[in-house]
């Protein structure tokens, strides 16, 4: 170590510490041990208010406290009145599941393939599937859905049946309001689900 | 002998009962009017509406929340001692509808020929008996909280005793400098000697000291430490529901009505309007009742915006701050009286 004194700002900022080079297995190496006298940390207090001062300090503070509060009246509310006034979703927001028809000819798109009953985690689709006869004639493909059911007490709006789907068949809708008076009625049929929704929810503007 | 109230006129037997209707009648309507102001300004104060959906504007709220506890079922805690369990709410709306008595709602006005004051009575010890009412007030939050048998009710029961000899001294100390400026016990000539200037100019710190301490005496935010719903769960109250909750809920507010209406009536001049204005007598009770709901208004914003103070902040500030002031201003306003007299 050289006996010139250095500018070392680990040194300035700790203090009083002391830097010293301590012994260990491999190499010589410089830790700062700690000092007491050196660490005392001097907080600057303002002067004690006294009697009067610190009557008025309460006083300053209780009005401008009062202030405060009449400030967030003027302010005004920030409440949404729920069931009148609904906040708008996303595009993307993933609501009650829709089952899709081909608009053209009117048929199903589901080809009852169980593909999302598959990928659904909570294991609330349940698809049987039927074929599709000359004379009846429900989906597109070679195959069609009997029965669709989804049990949305237990679905949890993952999206991964949308996502499993191979023909666009089912997808995420808008709708939230979903609570009802009994667990079997929140079971939603082939025929609820292919139904054109109530446009109960709001859809957000671009921008928005 | 001493009579206990100066009437000074004639006032038939019959006009004592009908006033004393008219009172109780219109103290009972303000009381769900201060409810639902209070929810209103606080919610407005806190970013929400406050209730709106009972009747137009909410208005009707206080009548759902009466309804609500009177069919409620009348539940008592088997620790509890039934005949103090109550007996106690009772002595909260009783001391609460009895202190409303004597605020003056204006000067004896003459009515169909006969002279009517509009007060229910003019006591020559006006102050005093307010200061009997509230300390035996108290004795609706001590029974009611030791009755429970619950240690949240008597805790906040105790919390009661020890808020009531802090705040109480100061308070009747506050109004010593109004007494002795007015030369009066009555309240409606502590109005008529304010004729000059309301009282809350030369008293000012004696407006300050009995508004805090009225914030004590009806256990409302910074001092409502029997209840404290915090830590409390209810306080004095936790363990009361259906209509003994509703007697010590109407209890509080009329309480606020009573504080107010003393300090309109002691500090902001009662019926009297300044700039000289002077309007037929009918116009009296509305110039209280405006005064009083501007005190109210106080009481309201004031709940909104401090937090409830620690039980030896309270002690302290009751006893370390407003009782050497209070003594004070008696002192001052005794010798400037002796000096200026």
């Amino acid at each position: 170590m050289s006996e010139t004194p250095t500018h070392d700002p680990n040194q300035e900022r700790l203090g009083g510490a002391t830097a010293e080079p301590v012994q260990t297995r491999e190499s010589t190496i410089t830790v700062n041990r700690w000092v007491p006298e050196g660490d005392v940390v001097e907080v600057q207090r303002t002067p004690a208010p006294g009697p009067a001062r610190g009557s008025w300090r309460a006083f300053r503070e209780t009005a401008r406290g009062l202030q405060t509060t009449m400030l967030r009246w003027f302010e005004g509310t920030s409440t949404i009145q729920y069931p009148e006034e609904k906040v708008p979703v996303y595009p993307r927001f993933r609501g009650r599941h829709k089952l899709h028809r081909f608009e053209d000819t009117g048929l199903e798109k589901c080809v009852g393939c169980s593909l999302c009953a598959a990928a659904c985690p909570a294991d609330c689709i349940r698809v049987v599937a039927s074929e599709n006869t000359p004379e009846n004639r429900v989906s597109a493909g070679e195959r069609y859905a009997a029965v669709y059911e989804i049990n949305l007490s237990r679905c949890i709006f993952c999206g991964y049946c949308e996502v499993a789907c191979p023909f666009d068949a089912i997808t995420m809708g808008h709708d939230y309001e979903l609570s009802d008076y009994s667990r079997e009625d929140l079971i939603f049929t082939k025929e609820m689900l292919l139904a054109e929704p109530l446009e109960r929810t709001p859809l957000r503007n671009e921008g928005e | 002998m001493n009579a206990l109230a100066v009437v000074g006129y004639y006032e038939p037997w019959y006009v004592q009962i009908i006033k004393a209707i008219v009172i109780f009648a219109v103290g009972l309507q303000l009381v769900p009017v201060v409810l639902m102001a209070e929810r209103k300004i606080m919610g407005r104060m806190q970013g929400r509406y406050g209730p709106n959906r009972v009747g137009p504007y909410g208005a009707l709220q206080p009548l759902a929340d009466i309804l609500k506890l009177l069919t409620k079922e009348q539940f008592r805690p088997a620790t509890s001692v039934g005949f103090l369990f109550a007996l106690a709410p009772m002595i909260s709306i009783l001391t609460a509808v009895a202190a409303f008595a004597i605020i003056p709602f204006g000067d004896v006005q003459n009515i169909f020929g006969t002279p009517v004051g509009l007060y229910g009575v003019d006591l020559s010890i006006g102050p005093l008996y307010v200061f009997a009412f509230g300390a035996i007030a108290f004795y609706g939050i001590m029974l009611g909280g030791w009755s429970s048998g619950s240690k949240y009710s008597f805790l906040g029961a105790m919390r009661g005793a020890a808020q009531l000899i802090s705040y109480e001294v100061a308070q009747g100390l506050a109004l010593v400098g109004v007494i002795i400026t007015a030369g009066t016990l009555s309240l409606t000539g502590i109005v008529h000697a304010q004729a000059g200037m309301w009282y809350i100019i030369p008293q000012f710190f004696g407006f300050i000291i009995f508004l805090v301490a009225g914030f004590a005496e009806t256990n409302r935010a910074p001092f409502d430490l029997t209840e404290a719903d915090a830590e409390l769960v209810g306080g004095y109250n936790t363990e009361f529901g259906g209509g003994k909750f509703a007697s010590y809920y109407f209890a509080e507010y009329l309480n606020v009505l009573v504080i107010s209406g003393l300090v309109a009536t002691i500090f902001l001049g009662g019926w009297l309007l300044p700039f000289g204005l002077n309007p037929p007598g009918w116009v009296d009770p509305f110039v209280v009742l405006f005064k009083m709901s501007l005190v109210t208004f106080l009481f309201i914003w004031v709940r909104a915006t401090l937090p409830r103070l620690r039980y030896d902040q309270l002690m302290s500030f009751g006893w370390k701050v407003l009782l050497p002031l209070a003594t004070l201003n008696t002192l001052v306003t005794a010798v400037l009286v002796v000096v200026t007299h």
